[in-house]
């Protein structure tokens, strides 16, 4: 068979569309990195290990550097610059912010679109390996540290900041140290 | 890499008819493995064929069982309620595996087909009688703390690296397909070959089939049920064992009995001696080491994972022990 290996593809990222000739060897990851200039997305060990690369696709969080960005053609991205709301900091980035959730800052965009992805998932009702009872009838698992330690661990931290991470993902989920609402339980300002 | 065509498939006909137009061409999943084994060589594929857009993404109730399409994503499996009610330990296993960012990638079809870890497998510079048919096996005299210990040649002793497939095994999942001649079936008992001196033969799929979903029958049994893994640590890690199971005990006795271990063969290992062994008699600690040892009676272990006798062992135990104390309740 004749074949083209390379391809003019759209790829909807940030709410924006971008038009490029792509080998299809490229990453989304490359493609975001050296194509389109957002370099926010970091490539750790290009081999879906070490999360540093994780972006959100149609929503959902996804490691970069396994996904072709031939194959990304027509799903929206949504990477680590374009998850600011208005111009303010989303909640995980504020988080990670007032928690030392970093500290050489190379995983964090990889950590921040995680958590986001975790929140959303952990919201839908999503169980987890660290989920004592998966059945529907257990009801919906309370997203303790230990819960998200297991759900954030596609993603690794060279400098082992995880104490801090657990924290401000706890924190961006509005949930205290028993994975109960903080709100509910009137610890906000204590915390 | 080498270089590669693409196509995007757009039904089920025409992706079969991609991928046999070139014999060189593979489909394309989540890519959560293939495109890992293009960046190291060891898949070199001239054509891929994205099949993640099929209308094969749906789960739904069949005769008191369940169906689910090839392109489901494993997340999606996992948190599907009727799986989470009818085949907890289904649901387990796939949450057992990987990463919540692979899992949201990988589709059911793409994990059945994963290919093991064997390091040696993985590096092209290595003989590997997998990957490179007749180049030897480095692993049965080198680094196999974490290979088979059953059903194992001496041509290969690499192990099947999915916990999906663990749980499917103990449900009697079928795996359907697609060929240009029609569609197919095949048991998961029969889906995956025995090693033999053709461990590069890894399934009875015929050539150029695509696997468009899985079935699950009826299971009242797996509705107890339940997946541990044991692994190097807490997360993200292939299992050095594990257990898959469910249990039916009525007045003391085994009624019904499932029971699958992995990361102890080239495939998922239904333990039918053990499901024999236990079906009719007491549901005791007792019972369940005796049933475990009667399966492992034909293991062959290799020099570093003897060990993996005693932990597949105490894994049965526990678990069937977890689950009759639950039924008791």
């Amino acid at each position: 068979m004749a074949r083209t290996t390379s391809s003019v593809i759209t790829l909807h990222i940030n709410g924006q569309d971008y038009t490029l000739p792509v080998d299809h060897r490229t990453t989304l990851l490359d493609a975001l990195r050296e194509r389109v200039d957002l370099t926010g997305s970091k490539k750790g060990c290009d081999q879906g290990q070490c999360g540093a690369c994780t972006v959100l696709v149609d929503g959902r969080r996804t490691v970069s550097c396994l996904q072709l960005a031939v194959a990304a053609e027509g799903r929206s991205v949504t990477t680590v610059e374009g998850v600011a709301e208005d111009g303010e900091l989303n909640a995980v980035q504020q988080a990670f912010v007032d928690l030392d959730g970093f500290q050489c800052g190379y995983c964090t965009p990889g950590q921040v679109c995680s958590a986001l992805g975790v929140i959303q998932e952990h919201a839908a009702g999503w169980p987890s390996a660290a989920t004592a009872d998966v059945r529907p009838e257990a009801g919906p698992p309370p997203l303790t540290p230990d819960e998200i330690r297991e759900r954030m661990s596609g993603n690794l931290c060279r400098c082992a900041a995880y104490v801090s991470i657990v924290d401000a993902v706890a924190r961006a989920a509005g949930v205290d140290a028993e994975g109960q609402p903080v709100e509910a339980n009137g610890k906000e300002a204590a915390a | 890499m080498r270089e590669f065509g693409y196509e995007r498939a757009a039904d089920v006909p025409g992706a079969v008819a991609l991928l046999n137009a070139d014999p060189e061409a593979r489909f394309l999943g989540g890519g959560t493995n293939l495109v890992d084994l293009m960046k190291t060589g060891v898949e070199r594929p001239a054509h891929l064929v994205d099949v993640r857009e099929l209308p094969l993404d749906t789960i739904e109730s069949v005769d008191g069982g369940l169906r689910f399409g090839a392109t489901v994503t494993n997340s999606d499996l996992a948190a599907h309620l009727d799986v989470r009610r009818q085949y907890p330990a289904l649901a387990q296993a796939v949450l057992a595996g990987a990463s919540g960012q692979l899992r949201n990638m990988a589709t059911v079809g793409g994990n059945l087909l994963q290919r093991t870890r064997c390091g040696y497998f993985a590096d092209v510079s290595q003989p590997c009688n997998k990957r490179s048919p007749g180049s030897g096996c480095p692993a049965i005299e080198g680094e196999h703390h974490n290979h088979a210990i059953l059903g194992a040649s001496s041509h290969c002793v690499a192990t099947n690296p999915s916990d999906m497939a663990v749980a499917l095994a103990a449900f009697d999942a079928v795996v359907t397909y697609e060929t240009v001649d029609g569609p197919g079936e095949l048991a998961l008992d029969d889906f995956y070959l025995p090693v033999g001196d053709t461990p590069h033969r890894e399934t009875a799929l015929p050539p150029g089939a695509l696997i468009t979903g899985v079935r699950l029958p009826a299971a009242p049994v797996a509705a107890l049920s339940r997946y541990r893994k044991v692994r190097e640590r807490a997360s993200f890690a292939f299992a050095v064992g594990s257990v898959a199971a469910a249990l039916d005990v009525r007045d003391g006795v085994v009624h019904d009995v499932r029971l699958a271990f992995g990361a102890v063969a080239s495939r998922p290992w239904r333990a039918r001696t053990a499901e024999g062994a236990l079906t009719g008699g007491p549901a005791t600690a007792e019972a369940f080491a005796e049933a475990a040892d009667a399966e492992l009676a034909a293991a062959a272990p290799l020099a570093d994972n003897a060990y993996k006798l005693p932990l597949v062992r105490n894994l049965v135990v526990a678990v069937l022990t977890e689950l009759a104390e639950e039924a008791a309740r």
